[in-house]
This record gives structure tokens, sequence and C-alpha cells, in this order.
């Protein structure tokens, strides 16, 4: 459905993006991680034709992309993460409005606005003020936008950016029906929980490159360790512990020191904890809190990178 | 492309009316402005009772002759004629008080009356005025010449008037006999010109705010042209500046009994193409600025000097002869000659053709830069 190779684009004497590839077949999920600034949102903008690419090429549905009024547009929707609505009018008239822009009019259109406001769940608020909507309705109301042409591929721009957990949840719930009737989805996030709860496929992006791309299961095979073991140290305890020393420990797959506390990569939590703890009691490094979790794709990332998807 | 085209002009509509404090300013301001300037340059209704030049007289002479000048002058309508002494007279002058203050001096009467009948040395009649009110002083010279001579000829012919052996008949040309200028018709112009410009400054600025949101991006996403996206928006903006401009024209006519007395196709054709080019003017400012800020405050100084130069604020006939001949090139003006063609000059369609066909060329020009240099993708 989706094809990109070769994506660039510099701004003055930044690179944007750098050579960036990917693909998305029908009815895919494609997740594209990064941190802030790393190239997301700026590679969904070519795919969108708002950003015109130094090199490369966005293919949709076989068809090369070229100029403002390429067909191939009415294939695609748009959810900007800026809300891409007008707080002034009420949600019917921002769907009409968008509707037409892709040349609906008539029945279909009205036909089309129910379906998207029923999807999001505004049917009851159509003709209220979007000005008056919470963050999260607007978030929903922007998802609804894109849809009404019933595109293929839904480009989402960071689409939960800023909302409660709950419209998150309605919005996670949209995109899964969504999926589930075929749609091919490219979702760009920094948030690794959305990427493992809804993709197929992920794609990280850092520094505008491509630096995985790869199923969750995969990605999971790249990590040294399967739980991560963290210990807080007390503050005494921070200078005299070596990491180095820490990776001799049987059992310990990595170690890395941050602010104070110290992230141990184990694949036997049950087996290799008590054998570390014990170890670190011995040598006098103190600690005053212990966690544990299983190691997620933060933790990939973390490794390809180096810093966190946050930063 | 219709549907399309025709949302995006309903969407602007839609939002511009959404706003119905920000619908009532850009009306009543210009109304207020408008009739202010009215009433001050001579608006035909209401406004008999006009300033009177204040003029300060010392007559140290004190005679039959001198007394008959001072009265001559204190009954012209111009005038407003007070005694004072010289000292009075100067600092009044001084202080901006009086226009003229003037000095006859003593024996006054005995050296005129000489000079007159034997070509004696002139007595000096001393006049000190504002440098500011020049032309008053010329005017209150050629008065202050007739008074004399009418209440001298009198004195000298034993009670017979010497006036000027010819009569005046003046008549101001309008749109036809009986029909009096009226100062609102040019002041009601000039400000929905204004008005209109600054309009268009607010067009190009949200244009330039617009291009960072989302929004914009999703019509960019569509498959529209930037030519229509554009278009659109001139579109949309060109109709509210008509409507305005009408609805500025319909409250002078009842008001202040503004006509056009010439043709109206001619009147709705300066208003459509004026309306167009303030539309086109928006999209090049969004095309030629950066920030928006800074933007907006050097279109609002161009749109000032377009304004002033155009004959909006004051008709350009007052202006120098050289700054007349600058103006010819300015759009505010042909726009301005043409409103005056049609409302109270009576004008028909064939003096307004080349005022709207200079306008819609301009308009056509601004809006091809526009779409030719306007940055698509935000800093």
């Amino acid at each position: 459905m989706l094809e990109v190779s070769g994506l660039r684009k510099r701004y003055g004497g930044v690179v944007a993006v750098d050579g960036v590839s990917l693909r998305a077949g029908k009815g895919e999920t494609i997740g594209l991680l990064g941190p802030n600034g790393a190239g997301k949102t700026t590679t969904v903008s070519m795919i969108a034709g708002l950003v015109r690419p130094d090199a490369g090429e966005v293919r949709i549905a076989g068809r090369a992309m070229r100029g403002d009024t390429d067909p191939a547009k009415r294939s695609m929707g748009l959810v900007p993460q800026d809300i891409g609505l007008y707080e002034e009018i009420s949600p019917r008239e921002n769907l009409h409005l968008f509707g037409s822009l892709y040349g609906m009019e008539g029945a279909a259109l009205r036909r089309a606005m129910d379906e998207a406001l029923d999807l999001v769940g505004l049917k009851e608020r159509a003709r209220d003020s979007v000005r008056d909507f919470s963050g999260g309705m607007k978030r929903r109301l922007n998802l609804a936008a894109a849809l009404l042409h019933d595109p293929q591929l839904l480009l989402l721009d960071e689409p939960t950016v800023g909302v409660d957990p709950q419209s998150r949840n309605a919005i996670f719930d949209n995109l899964e029906l969504l999926k589930k009737r075929g749609k091919t989805l490219l979702y760009t996030t920094h948030y690794m929980e959305e990427a493992e709860r809804l993709c197929d496929r992920l794609v990280i992006i850092d520094h505008g490159k491509i630096i995985a791309d790869d199923t969750l299961q995969g990605l999971h095979r790249l990590m040294p360790a399967r739980s991560v073991l963290r210990l807080e140290l007390t503050a005494g305890a921070r200078g005299g512990l070596r990491v180095e020393d820490l990776r001799q420990v049987p059992g310990v797959e990595s170690a890395e020191m941050r602010d104070g506390t110290v992230q141990i990569g184990v694949r036997d939590l049950a087996g290799d904890a008590p054998v570390i703890l014990g170890w670190m009691t011995e040598r006098g490094h103190r600690f005053e809190h212990v966690a544990s979790e299983r190691a997620s794709l933060e933790t990939v990332f973390l490794t390809l990178t180096g810093r966190s998807l946050r930063d | 492309m219709r549907t399309a085209f025709l949302a995006l002009v309903r969407k602007d509509l839609r939002l511009f009316l959404a706003d119905p404090r920000a619908v009532m300013m850009s009306v009543v301001a210009p109304i207020a402005i408008a009739s202010f300037f009215g009433y001050i340059f001579g608006g035909g209704a209401g406004n008999q009772e006009h300033s009177r030049i204040p003029v300060l007289v010392s007559d140290l002479d004190g005679t039959a002759l001198t007394r008959d000048v001072v009265r001559r002058l204190a009954a012209d309508s111009e005038l407003d004629v007070k005694p004072a002494t010289p000292e009075e007279g100067r600092e009044a002058v001084r202080k901006g008080k009086a226009t003229v203050a003037f000095v006859m001096p003593k024996n006054f009467t005995v050296e005129a009356t000489r000079a007159l009948l034997a070509g004696g040395e002139k007595p000096v009649l001393s006049m000190r005025f504002d440098p500011s009110h020049a032309l008053e002083m010329r005017m209150l010279q050629g008065m202050l010449a007739g008074a004399v001579m009418s209440a001298a000829g009198r004195q000298l012919s034993g009670g017979r008037e010497l006036t000027a052996p010819f009569q005046v008949n003046s008549e101001a040309v309008t749109s036809g006999r009986g029909i009096t200028y009226n100062g609102y018709a040019h002041s009601f112009g000039g400000m929905g010109i204004q008005f209109l410009l600054m309009v268009g400054v607010e067009v190009g600025v949200k244009l330039l705010l617009h291009r960072q949101q989302g929004v914009w991006k999703r019509m960019r996403a569509a498959p529209l042209s930037r030519t229509m996206l554009l278009g659109s928006r001139a579109v949309s903006s060109g109709i509210t500046s008509m409507g305005t401009l009408i609805i500025l024209f319909a409250f002078a006519r009842v008001v202040f009994g503004v006509r056009i007395q010439g043709s109206m196709a001619g009147f709705l054709a300066v208003c459509a193409a004026f309306s167009l080019l303030t539309a086109a003017f928006g999209l090049l400012i969004a095309s030629v600025g950066k920030t928006a800020d800074t933007t907006r405050g050097i279109a609002i100084l161009a749109t000032l000097f377009m304004v002033m130069l155009g004959g909006a604020w004051v008709p350009t006939f007052i202006f120098p002869k050289w700054l007349q001949a600058i103006t010819v090139a300015i759009p505010t003006r042909w726009a301005m000659d043409g409103l005056d063609a049609v409302t109270w000059r009576g004008l028909g369609f064939s003096a307004v053709a080349l005022p709207v066909a200079l306008l819609a060329g301009c308009a056509l020009l601004f809006g091809a830069v526009a779409v030719s240099r306007f940055r698509w993708e935000a800093d």
C-alpha cells in the first residue's frame, strides 16, 4: 500500500530525514518510533505531500505520488499532530468542509459524517462548538476528520499527544476497529506502550535515520535481557560502584548507571536477582529502592541508540 | 474541484460571521470615522455652522471710517471679529487663539483718504498672522481691501456705496442642478478603502499564522492545487470586502443622504475591483512576509501610505502638483477617483472603466506574485 524509498530532507545545515525507506502492506499497522526531533513528523509530512523531499520517492498502491493534486492523495487520510479543526464552528461543519475537500457532497457526505462521528463517539455533540470540547474530544474529532473520504492509508502523527488516559483508550479502540476494517495505518509516537499495543511492525528512527525495522517479536530478540532490575543507590554508595565490576557478576547481561540508579539486564529474574543483590550487599553498595520490570521496546531503543525515547 | 472551492469559500465566510464582534467592528469603525471626516470636510447635511476665522482688530484711529470697516468685516459670516489692543492681538495669534490680528493706526482715515485722492504716502496697516493659516491671511487681506474701499467710497461720495463694477455668479458643479456636494460621499469612500485594506492585511497575517496550524496541513494533504487554496481565500475575502463597502454606502445613503448620482453599475464595478484588489493585497502580504508580527507592522505602514497618498483621507487636489502626479500610480487613488466619479460627480460607467481595469489588473498581478512566491512550508 505504501512504499517509501530514500526520503531525504535538509533544513539549512540540519538533515532532518536522511534516506528513510519503509513499506506498509494493506491492513498493516506500522509504528514509526523515535524521540522528539528524530524526523518522524518530517517523514509523515513528506508522505502526505506537505513537504517536498530533497530526494526519494513515495508510492501509494504502486503509483509514485507527484504534485499537490495527485489522485493518490485520495487514498490517504492525515491526522496531524496539531489539532486540525476550526474551533469557531461545529463538528458537523468541520467534517462537511473536510469531506468537501475530497469532492464529497450530498447524501454520501452526510452518511460519511454520521459514520465518522459515530465511530469516535461524538454524534450527540455534533452541533456543539468545537471550542467547548475537551482536549480528548478534539483529538477524537481530529481523527474523524481524516476518515470521511474512506482512505485506505491513514497517517497518524502522534494522535494522542496531551490527552487523558480515558480518551487515549477511546482513540485506541477506534484505531483497532479501523485496523480490523483493513486500513493501513502509519502511526508515529514516542510512547512505547502505544506502539506495543497497536503495531504489527515497528520502524525506529533516530537523527533522521532508520535504525531498526522489525516486528515486535523481532525487536525483542535484539534485547540482551528479558528483565530489568533497577537499584536506586544511597547517596553515599553512588561513587563506589563500578558497572564494569557488576557486569562480571553471573547472570548480568547488561548494566548501566543513570542518575544514581543502576539498571541491570538479566535473563532469569528469579534466579539472578538474589545473586546480584547479595553481591551488592557484600561489597557495601547500599541501595534504598529495588524495582524490576519486563524489558520493553524502551530497552530496545536504549540499546540501539544509547538514549531514552522521551529525551 | 468546484465542490472543494465552494466549501473553502463558504468556510471562510462562516468563520467571518462566527465572530459577531469582529463583524460589527469591521463595519462600525469605518462608519464612525467616515462620519467624523465627512462632517469636518463639509458634509452636506447639518454642517452649516462651520468654524469662523477668529480675527482681532485694534482700531487706534477710532473714526467713522475705521468703525465702518470693522463693522463690515464683522458682518461677514466667515469671520469672527473682536476688538483687542495690539499687544493682546499679537499674543493671541502667537498662542493660536486668533488667526489674524491687525492694527489700524492713528490717522489712518486722514492718511488713507489723502493717499486715495492725492496719491500721498499710504498709511501702514500692521497685520500679524498665524503662519499655519497663510491661506486665511490672504483671504482676509482681500476682504479688508474690499471693506476699506467700500467704507471710503461711501464717505467720499456722500453715502453712495463704492462697490466692484461686476457681479459674480458662482455655481458648484455637481451631478446636476440643485444637487449639492455631499462631503460624506468622499469620506465614506475613503474610510471604506482604508478599512478594506486593513482587512486585506489581516487576511495575509492570518494566512501566515494559519500555515503553522493543523488545519492547513489537513488542507494541504487533500488533492487541491495551491491556486485553489489561495484563490478561495481571495474570493471569500473579496466577498466580505464588497459586502462591507455596500453596507457602508447603504448607511451613508440612509443617514447622510449620499447617493450614487452616476452609474450604479460603475459603482458596483469599482467596489468589486477594489475588493478583489484588497484580497490579492492580503495574499501578497502573506507571500512576502515571514513572521506574522513583523508582517503586520510593515503591511499597516504600507497601507497607511497608500490610503494617504490615494486621497482617502483628504482629496488629492489639495496635494502639491508633483505629489498629485505621483499618486496617479497608486491603486487607492484609482479607487477613490472611481468612487468620487459615480457618487457626487454623477458620471457614467465610462468614467470608471479605466480605474476598474487598473484595479483588476493590479489584483491579478498581486495574485500571481502571491501564488508564485508563497512559502507553502512553515519554518
